[in-house]
């Protein structure tokens, strides 16, 4: 476990973060706090906002008010003078490099091999030479187990494999938390396991903190420390998997487990 | 009047000469059209709006004037405010620029294809700003377009003859000097003719096989 700076200090927090899309309030002030190392799953209905509390904190989503802290700095302010201004990307550039994020729909470059997708920021972002980039991006693409693809393309591969290349070209950067977006979402059903293997066995051997937006119930019960359901733009609930799944308080949780357990 | 052999044969050299001319001034004025294209390209996207919105004027003003009227201007206006330019740089800026603001479309529609997820993936790897450009989205928005690109370097060298207005000898002029010369017009037209459709027809061909290739390029279809 790596050591906080700053006793108690979480990882990441939320303090009074609403983020509006035109009309529509997405998040309502949400408070939310991340420790070292944590695993949390976000869990709630379409339209609660899960996504877009992870989307703020990989700066793809600037909220509309509050404040988001990555240990202790503002991500989105940077004070001047004692008052917080907002940040600029040199600001925004410094904090995101302790952030990495995987899509639904996985986004690689489709016009890099396997292995420069996997290369290519470890090169460019963190400065690592390249032969020794190259060599930790074939230990993370075995680890994954596409160590034989090396020299494929993206669109050679099939969703689940190309996720797993999403995994490993986030994970190589070593960030301190890890952003999981609906991960199996665009998958077909019978590539979704291999995808969780891959993240419940990086979860085992990594101490990085991880937010997990997620439909996979079980896939949360095995993985988080805690999980958060949402609701309309606020935490309805939260708690540990055993108190939220097995023994959920809301009216609204205990519908929306029963309506996912019922379709799935 | 009827078609002469001895004659055409004899000012075909002639006429063929000034093929190196043409082609410089073709590529000279299409490397102009590609760089300060993109360039343009950029500073449409600026989000300085006034910059923005200059640059959507300019393109608007040269696309609708014709390019002969913008050549004339560069060439007899521009010189009384104290810019005076050779007939060759003239001809080369002018017919660069006016093509510029067409294949700066065709950049924008080449970026506007890239999928916002490249962007987000580019922005959760922490690339710079330049190098998420550089690395990521012009690499998928070009090659694509390539054929496009390639189409405007046809048009381009069709629209060469126009630099006769300003005293360029290409091959329109050169066929018409001739052709004062002897008073005999059919064979150095023809032969004009017949250039640049030896020119421009593998020009098509080499396009369309660049096309194919783009099309299958990074294992596209081997799903």
């Amino acid at each position: 476990m790596t050591k906080n700076p700053v006793q108690n200090q979480p990882l990441v927090k939320y303090e009074k973060v609403s983020k509006k899309f035109d009309d529509l309030e997405v998040l309502k002030g949400l408070d939310l706090d991340i420790n070292q190392g944590e695993r949390v799953a976000l869990i709630g209905p379409s339209g609660s906002g899960k996504t877009t509390i992870i989307r703020m904190l990989m700066t793809l989503e600037e909220p509309t008010s509050g404040i988001i802290k990555v240990d202790g700095t503002p991500l989105w302010h940077k004070e001047v003078n004692g008052k917080l201004a907002p940040a600029d990307e040199n600001h925004l550039r410094k904090i995101r490099g302790d952030i990495g994020m995987v899509f639904q729909q996985f986004n690689l470059f489709p016009h890099m091999t396997i292995l420069r997708n996997v290369t290519e920021a470890q090169v460019h972002v963190k400065g690592i030479p390249k032969d020794e980039a190259e060599k930790r991006a074939i230990t993370m693409l075995e680890k994954v187990g596409l160590g034989e693809k090396v020299d494929a393309y993206p669109l050679q591969l099939s969703g689940g494999q190309q996720q797993r290349v999403a995994i490993a070209r986030a994970v190589v950067m070593q960030p301190k938390i890890m952003l999981f977006d609906e991960v199996t979402s665009a998958l077909d059903p019978e590539l979704v396991g291999e995808v969780l293997e891959v993240i419940k066995e990086i979860a085992k051997e990594s101490d990085m903190a991880m937010i997990l937006v997620t439909h996979e119930m079980d896939f949360a019960r095995d993985v988080a420390d805690r999980i958060v359901f949402l609701h309309g733009g606020l935490i309805e609930e939260q708690g540990s998997p055993k108190e939220i799944l097995e023994n959920p308080q809301s009216s609204r949780l205990q519908s929306f487990l029963k309506r996912f357990l019922s379709t799935t | 009047m009827s078609w002469d052999w001895e004659f055409a044969i004899k000012v075909f050299p002639e006429i063929f000469n000034v093929i190196w001319l043409v082609i410089g001034i073709t590529f000279g004025a299409y490397a102009v059209a590609l760089v300060f294209g993109l360039i343009l390209t950029f500073a449409r996207r600026s989000s300085f709006k006034p910059l923005s919105w200059t640059v959507y004027g300019f393109i608007e003003f040269i696309r609708s004037t014709p390019p002969l009227v913008q050549l004339f201007f560069v060439y007899f206006a521009l010189p009384l405010i104290g810019i005076s330019l050779n007939k060759y740089v003239a001809g080369i800026l002018t017919l660069g620029i006016h093509y510029s603001t067409y294949v700066s479309e065709v950049y924008r529609s080449g970026i506007d294809s890239i999928e916002k997820g490249q962007w987000e993936a580019a922005r959760a790897l922490n690339f710079t700003k330049s190098q998420t450009w550089s690395k990521v989205i012009l690499p998928q928005a070009i090659p694509p377009v390539i054929p496009m690109l390639g189409n405007y370097l046809i048009v381009l060298f069709k629209e060469t003859p126009l630099l006769m207005a300003i005293g360029v000898v290409e091959f329109l002029q050169k066929a018409f000097l001739i052709g004062a010369d002897h008073f005999k017009y059919l064979e150095p037209l023809t032969i004009v003719g017949l250039l640049f459709l030896l020119l421009s027809y593998p020009a098509a061909l080499l396009i369309n096989r660049l096309e194919k290739w783009s099309n299958q390029a990074y294992g596209k279809g081997s799903r």
